[in-house]
This record gives C-alpha cells, sequence and structure tokens, in this order.
C-alpha cells in the first residue's frame, strides 16, 4: 500500500513538474506572441507609410488584447449544414499542435521541456499534423470557398514539407544528430557567427525561409487566404473564438519556423562573438530578426499564382534541396573544406 | 520570353528581393502619412463641397428670393421650395427642403443661386442615425448657414478670383 502511495506520488510530482515547465514556455510564448502580432502590423504599416495600431495603450501597444477581448466576446456562428463536430475540432486541432510543437524547441542550453532524441522527425509529425486542422475546417463549414482553400492549402503544405525535410536533412548530416539541442552544440565553434550553419549551408537558408513561408501559408504564398478568389479560405465560415485559434495557431506556427531557422542555420542560443556570453537572449534575437523577415517579406512580395506555386515547390526547391543533400553527403564523407560540414555532436 | 543565364542567376540570387527589401527599408523609416483623423484633419479646398447651408446677409435679412433655380437645376431633384410674399410684400420662401440621402453634391445649386443664399459649407462630419435627420428643412438649412457663416465667407472670398 505504502508502494502504491510511494508511486503515485511520484507520478503526481513528475506531473506537476511536467506541468510547471509547459506553463513556463506557454505563458511567455502567447505574451510573446500578442506583441508579435502587434509588431507584425506595425512593421507592415511602416512600409506602407501608415503608422499602423497606435490607439490602445502607449503606441498601441495593448492592440493585441483589445482585439483577443473582441474575438472572445463575439457570437459564435455555425453554418447550418456545417458538421458540428469537426466544426468546432478544427481550430482546436491547429492551435494544439502549434501550441505542443514548441515542446522540443531548446530556448537556452537545457532550457527545453522534452530533450527528444528525435525532435526533428517530432516537428515534422506535428507540422504534418496541422494540415489536419486546415482540411477539416474547410470540409466541415459546408462552403465552396472554404473547401477550395482547404484543398489548396493542404496541397501547398504537404509540396513544401519535401523541400524543407530535404533541407533539414542536410543540416543532420553534418550533426549526426535529430536532437536540437545537439544541432546548436555542434554550431559551437571557435569563430563565433561564422561557424554556425548559415555559412557551409548559405543556400539552404533562403530556401528553407520560402519554403517556412509556404507552410505557414504566409504571403506571399497565403493562396488559401487568397481574399480576392476564395473570400478568406477554409476561414470563411470562422468568427468569435474559433476564428482566433486559427489565428493564433497560424501566427505561433510562423514563430516556431522563425525557431526553427534560428536553431538550425543561426545557432539558438549561441552568441555570435567570443567575447558575449551565450544565452536565451540570443535565441530571442535571432527569432525577432526572422520575425522582421517574415513581416518584410509579407509587406514587399505580391502573391504568388496557385501554379507558379506548385512550379516553384516541385520543380526548383525539391531538385535544388535534393542536389544539396547529394553535395553535403559527400562533403561529410570525403571531408571536404577543411571538414566545414563535418561537425559530429554526439559521440565525438 | 527568353530566359538568359544573367537572368536566372538574378533570380536564384533573389535580386528583386533585395532591391525590394532595399525601398521597403527606405520606406520603413520615412516620415508616415497617416492622420490621427479625430484628432488632426486634413486640409480641404475653399471649394470642398460639403453640407449644404442658406446663408443670411449681415443685417441678419435672409439672402434666399425663392427664385427656384436651384430646385430647376438639381439633377437629383434633392431640393423642394414653396414660395409666397411676405407681409413686406417681399417675395420669400415658406418651405426650403433639402433631402441629404438624394444630394450628389454636384454643387449646380451653389452654382446656380444669383444671391450666393445656397452654399456647400467646408462640413462632413454630420451623420445620423437615422434617415428622417438627414430631411434637412429651412430651419435646419438657415441654421448651418448661421453656425459656418465665418468659414463660408471666407471661403467664398478665397475662390472669388477664379470665377
Amino acid at each position: 500500500m505504502e508502494t502504491m502511495i510511494d508511486i503515485f506520488g511520484l507520478y503526481f510530482a513528475t506531473f506537476l513538474l511536467i506541468l510547471g515547465e509547459s506553463l513556463l514556455v506557454i505563458i511567455p510564448i502567447f505574451v510573446a506572441l500578442a506583441f508579435l502580432m502587434y509588431a507584425d502590423r506595425k512593421i507592415w504599416a511602416a512600409v506602407q507609410l501608415r503608422k499602423g495600431p497606435n490607439v490602445v495603450g502607449v503606441f498601441g501597444l495593448l492592440q493585441s488584447f483589445a482585439d483577443f477581448i473582441k474575438y472572445i466576446v463575439k457570437e459564435v456562428l455555425v453554418p447550418s449544414g456545417a458538421d458540428k463536430v469537426l466544426f468546432f475540432l478544427a481550430p482546436m486541432i491547429t492551435f494544439i499542435f502549434a501550441v505542443v510543437a514548441w515542446v522540443v524547441v531548446p530556448f537556452d542550453d537545457g532550457w527545453v521541456v522534452s530533450d527528444l532524441n528525435v525532435g526533428v522527425l517530432y516537428i515534422f509529425a506535428i507540422g504534418s499534423l496541422e494540415v489536419y486542422g486546415v482540411i477539416i475546417g474547410g470540409w466541415a463549414s459546408n462552403s465552396k470557398y472554404a473547401f477550395l482553400g482547404a484543398l489548396r492549402s493542404a496541397a501547398q503544405m504537404i509540396s513544401y514539407e519535401v523541400s524543407i525535410g530535404f533541407i533539414i536533412v542536410g543540416v543532420l548530416l553534418s550533426t549526426g544528430s535529430l536532437n536540437f539541442s545537439d544541432i546548436v552544440r555542434a554550431q559551437d565553434g571557435s569563430w563565433g557567427a561564422l561557424s554556425w550553419y548559415w555559412l557551409p549551408h548559405l543556400p539552404m537558408v533562403a530556401l528553407f525561409f520560402i519554403s517556412a513561408l509556404a507552410e505557414t501559408n504566409r504571403p506571399p504564398f497565403d493562396l488559401p487566404e487568397a481574399e480576392a478568389e476564395l473570400v478568406a479560405g477554409y476561414q470563411v465560415e470562422y468568427s468569435s473564438t474559433p476564428f482566433l485559434l486559427y489565428m493564433i495557431g497560424e501566427l505561433m506556427a510562423v514563430v516556431l519556423m522563425t525557431a526553427l531557422i534560428t536553431i538550425l542555420f543561426f545557432g539558438g542560443w549561441l552568441s555570435p562573438v567570443s567575447w558575449l556570453p551565450d544565452g536565451i537572449w540570443w535565441m530571442a534575437l535571432k527569432m525577432g530578426a526572422w520575425f522582421f523577415m517574415f513581416a518584410m517579406v509579407k509587406a514587399l512580395v505580391p502573391r504568388y499564382r496557385y501554379d507558379q506555386l506548385m512550379r516553384l515547390g516541385w520543380k526548383v526547391f525539391l531538385p535544388l534541396s535534393l542536389a544539396w543533400v547529394v553535395f553535403v553527403a559527400a562533403a561529410v564523407q570525403f571531408e571536404w573544406f577543411g571538414g566545414a560540414y563535418v561537425r559530429w555532436a554526439t559521440g565525438g | 520570353m527568353t530566359v538568359t543565364v544573367s537572368k536566372v542567376i538574378k533570380r536564384f540570387l533573389l535580386a528583386d528581393f533585395a532591391v525590394a527589401f532595399k525601398v521597403g527599408l527606405q520606406y520603413f523609416f520615412r516620415p508616415k502619412k497617416t492622420l490621427n483623423y479625430p484628432h488632426e484633419k486634413g486640409y480641404l479646398s475653399p471649394r470642398f463641397r460639403g453640407e449644404h447651408a442658406l446663408r443670411r446677409y449681415p443685417n441678419g435679412e435672409e439672402r434666399c428670393i425663392a427664385c427656384k433655380l436651384c430646385e430647376a437645376i438639381c439633377p437629383a431633384q434633392a431640393i423642394v421650395i414653396d414660395a409666397e410674399p411676405r407681409e413686406d410684400g417681399s417675395r420669400r420662401t415658406t418651405r426650403y427642403d433639402i433631402d441629404m440621402t438624394k444630394c450628389i453634391f454636384c454643387g449646380f445649386c451653389q452654382e446656380a443661386c444669383p444671391v450666393d443664399a445656397i452654399v456647400e459649407g467646408p462640413n462632413f462630419e454630420y451623420a445620423t442615425e437615422t434617415r428622417e435627420e438627414l430631411f434637412y428643412n429651412k430651419e435646419k438649412l438657415l441654421d448651418n448657414g448661421d453656425r459656418w457663416e465665418a468659414e463660408i465667407a471666407r471661403n467664398i472670398e478665397l475662390d472669388a478670383p477664379y470665377r
């Protein structure tokens, strides 16, 4: 009997620990997300010579919170022909998977909820499952526009996942590990910023960034939401809190992509110069810089046509990334470039 | 469309995006054009055609002589006028209605008016909650004239050299 209590006590303690760790990750991310959404709008506005939101709070800093309250208190509309269960399940799927993916992201050395040895595969699995939120939502809405948007989105996300996969394989060949923390540690060299993977994998940084835009349905690849042809894509019939969940889920996927670029190519929490200490602030700074790029692209680049999008994905990105994998494999095997491509993080 | 080597290289180096990014950054740091509307307002030309007003002479006598030229020229037929001689024998309107929901703000009424009585003033902030409030009568129009006389007189004076 006492052993039972001990065991349950242990489980309970572990449960509390996991809960605490999760909250420690989720709450800062949500707060950051509110300000990132504000920053997104501000950057977009600034490029267009507008001021952007500037009424709620100082410089409009509380705009996202006002929007949040607005979304929460609005009426939830359900189309009469909609499948009610799936209709409400879909935004939750998008939202939950967007949150769950953060489990394996290391913010600093050891600052990770679950230091999975297959972290890359985990992110990939979660990323693929996110498509379900979109496609179920589009189908359950019982609307032509929503369904077409969902189909487009699903095809787009699957297409670009392929090239993202090959790009990551290149990094994995250099690292010899699927663990995100190990990938960052492998980039810890004596040359500071120059020993990160962006230099040996330079073409793939651009490819990864563009693929990430397509993967997260951001402009110029926001075809699922192309308002001129599909009104709002799979979100047409959504309002109020379900719409909020979609929106947060999408933005979270964007921020996750900035985290992935930072970890894979820009040394995560590592300091760019040896005389400054490593730390979470570097991670935040790099993610912020990449988020700025995401926002700038939204402001600058016109939307792609659907066939252009598919051609770019399958005829340009896939062969390029495939060729790069072959190149990196050869560079690793024969130790070209003074071993720039070989920095085994594990077992070395 | 011919595909040359230089074009291909440009495309792979994202040359167009680099240029766009540079231009975007330039715009990013430029002063912004936004006006914080209720607190800041844009410039209005003296010829701006806003809410209608019926003007008076400085001695308080109303200008309108009920010639009905405005009623005749109004392309939207938004103006309705009835007229009768007043006790002193002068010809005056007994009714001067403008249906602001019909008006297209063409400015023909103020062009037609021989005594500068009906004018379109600089006010454009007169939104109402009901349609009925937009059916203006003579009392409302004269009240507008009294309220906006300073601005209207100034605008007419500024525009005078051009007519």
